[in-house]
């Protein structure tokens, strides 16, 4: 009814309230770059160095978060080669919702040349929320090997879970409602689609678009 | 995509999609545990009216392995023996639930049949009817072909591919001989509209008698000497075809009325090592089998290190794998009836 915010114009123009378009930045570039930083130290603190440890992403945006944090990981130990490291988990053909949706397209799968036998896999996800995939990457991890243990790392974590999983390593709690949509942006996966205008890392909070067409995760 | 009936109604998109799928799901086959859950609970029939080994056993092996519960029903030793019509037997699969219907029959067009008469809900696939169409022998083919030929950047393809992962590619400018029995051949009739879809150039080579008339329309071209087009053209990839004397009347002889004798159409269109001399380096051997050694293609040719055949059979599995994941896994009630 009202046409415009109802703030004056010096304020950041992303009240959640904004009728137009609704969108919310949480996380800017530089938050997610500290947020990943952090999430490295802890990983090397938890585990007492990072040479058992194997990061694996979880498509399409687990991946590049997972090669942005085996960089980190590299940069803080010593000895340590990116690339040996990490790796990506395609957990399609394990979900328990393939027969609600239309058929998903299945992803790579590839490990690090070292497997993951008798490592610390760190599974790593963009948003952290039902759960559900989550489940599927463990289930895909034991078709595929045996690690001595298993640990969860999330960019976000927007709560609703519908299992007993919880994350280890977090960027950001963001409390959420079930309206909401939490979409994550890499310049890795999301840059190329772009018309020409340049993009940048960022987590962003949207009403749920009430059309039924519109995919939900 | 609801059924699978054959490749002259798949788009280039279609294709790829079930290709790339397909390489997922053979990266899947070399792990220590192979079984994947993704159909629990389908239930795929295994509907074989028509005598087969391999085909039975690789879609056998497949849904297994996406652990759907397979039913193996043959018609030798079945109700059809008695003399049930196809229509019947298709109610009796429906009364018993099943999610895929995987069809092998000596009539052209009974899979259409079977998918389009309203008798059955579940997903249809031809897995060979009468001399028209066998699509999955067709798409392993073809990934058997983008596996070998445009990973490594094909010769004579432009050379402007990038060498490496093949997903998501098609075949353009790939040559591709097709040699022998064409007239009896399903999957020479498969091959040639899914290469022509991917951008591949098909060349049948066979005696006149063994071309089919209406050849003009499709979409390749013919010639009836093999030395020629192996010379000239250079394929990148050369399918032999089976010889099908159990089709060939009065095949006293060997050949029927369709060449005086076998030692005339060895000499004339087998696959030898001489004739393999002739061909580029790359260049693969392929045949969908069973061979018939010494006649359309010598022990040397089917044995030497560029011939694929034992690998087609494992890229069989893939990639029916990937057809039955596509038809089963996704949301029954919309993609069913939005594309259907």
């Amino acid at each position: 009814m009202s046409s415009g915010p109802a703030v004056p114009s010096s304020e950041p123009p992303v009240t959640p309230e904004d009728p137009s378009d609704g969108v919310t930045t949480v996380l800017g570039e530089a938050e997610i770059a500290r947020a990943l930083t952090r999430i490295a130290h802890e990983v090397v603190e938890r585990n007492k160095g990072a040479h058992d440890v194997v990061l694996l992403g979880i498509p399409t945006r687990g991946v590049p978060l997972a090669a942005r944090l085996a960089e980190r990981l590299a940069s803080i130990e010593p000895g340590l080669v990116a690339a040996d490291v990490v790796g990506e988990l395609d957990v399609t053909m394990y979900r328990d919702d393939l027969h609600k949706h239309p058929v998903r397209t299945i992803g790579a799968t590839h490990l690090p040349a070292s497997g993951i036998d008798g490592k610390v896999v760190v599974l790593v996800d963009d948003v952290l929320f039902s759960g559900r995939t989550i489940r599927a990457a463990l289930d895909a991890i034991s078709d595929i090997g045996r690690p001595r243990a298993v640990q969860l790392a999330a960019l976000v974590d927007r709560g609703h879970r519908e299992l007993p999983i919880r994350p280890d390593y977090v960027g950001k709690n963001l409390p959420t409602s079930l309206s909401e949509r939490v979409s994550v942006r890499l310049v890795e996966t999301d840059g190329a689609a772009s018309s020409g205008e340049p993009v940048t890392d960022a987590v962003l909070i949207s009403q749920r678009p009430t059309t039924p067409s519109e995919a939900t995760r | 995509m609801k059924h699978l009936l054959s490749t002259a109604d798949l788009s280039r998109a279609d294709a790829i999609r079930i290709l790339d799928t397909a390489a997922q799901m053979a990266a899947t086959q070399s792990r220590e545990i192979k079984k994947l859950p993704t159909l629990r609970g389908r239930t795929v029939v295994n509907l074989f009216f028509e005598d087969s080994t391999r085909t039975r056993i690789s879609f056998e092996t497949a849904a297994k392995r996406l652990s759907a519960d397979v039913i193996n029903f043959s018609a030798k030793g079945s109700s059809v023996s008695k003399g049930e019509s196809l229509k019947d037997t298709a109610l009796t699969l429906q009364a018993m639930g099943a999610d895929a219907v995987v069809i092998r029959h000596q009539a052209s067009g009974a899979p259409h049949t079977l998918a389009h008469a309203g008798w059955v809900d579940s997903a249809v696939v031809n897995a060979g009817d009468g001399m028209h169409q066998h699509p999955t022998q067709a798409l392993l083919d073809a990934f058997t072909m983008r596996r070998h030929l445009v990973a490594r950047g094909a010769a004579g393809a432009g050379g402007t591919r990038v060498a490496g992962d093949p997903t998501g590619q098609d075949l353009a400018g790939l040559k591709v001989a097709v040699v022998g029995d064409v007239l009896h051949s399903r999957v020479a009739r498969s091959n040639v509209h899914l290469l022509h879809t991917l951008g591949a150039h098909v060349t049948l080579v066979a005696p006149p008698t063994l071309v089919p008339v209406g050849v003009e329309t499709w979409p390749c071209d013919v010639s009836y000497h093999l030395d020629e087009v192996l010379a000239e053209t250079a394929p990148d990839a050369v399918m032999m075809l089976r010889v099908q004397r159990e089709r060939m009347s009065g095949s006293g002889a060997g050949g029927g009325a369709f060449f005086p004798n076998p030692l005339e159409y060895t000499r004339n269109y087998g696959l030898d090592g001489r004739r393999l001399a002739l061909l580029p380096d790359h260049t693969i051997v392929m045949h969908p089998g069973p061979m018939n050694r010494g006649l359309e293609i010598s022990a040397e040719a089917a044995d030497s290190p560029r011939a694929v055949i034992v690998e087609q059979v494992a890229n069989g599995v893939a990639v029916r794998m990937a057809v039955l994941y596509l038809l089963l896994a996704g949301e029954a009630s919309t993609e069913r009836a939005g594309l259907e």
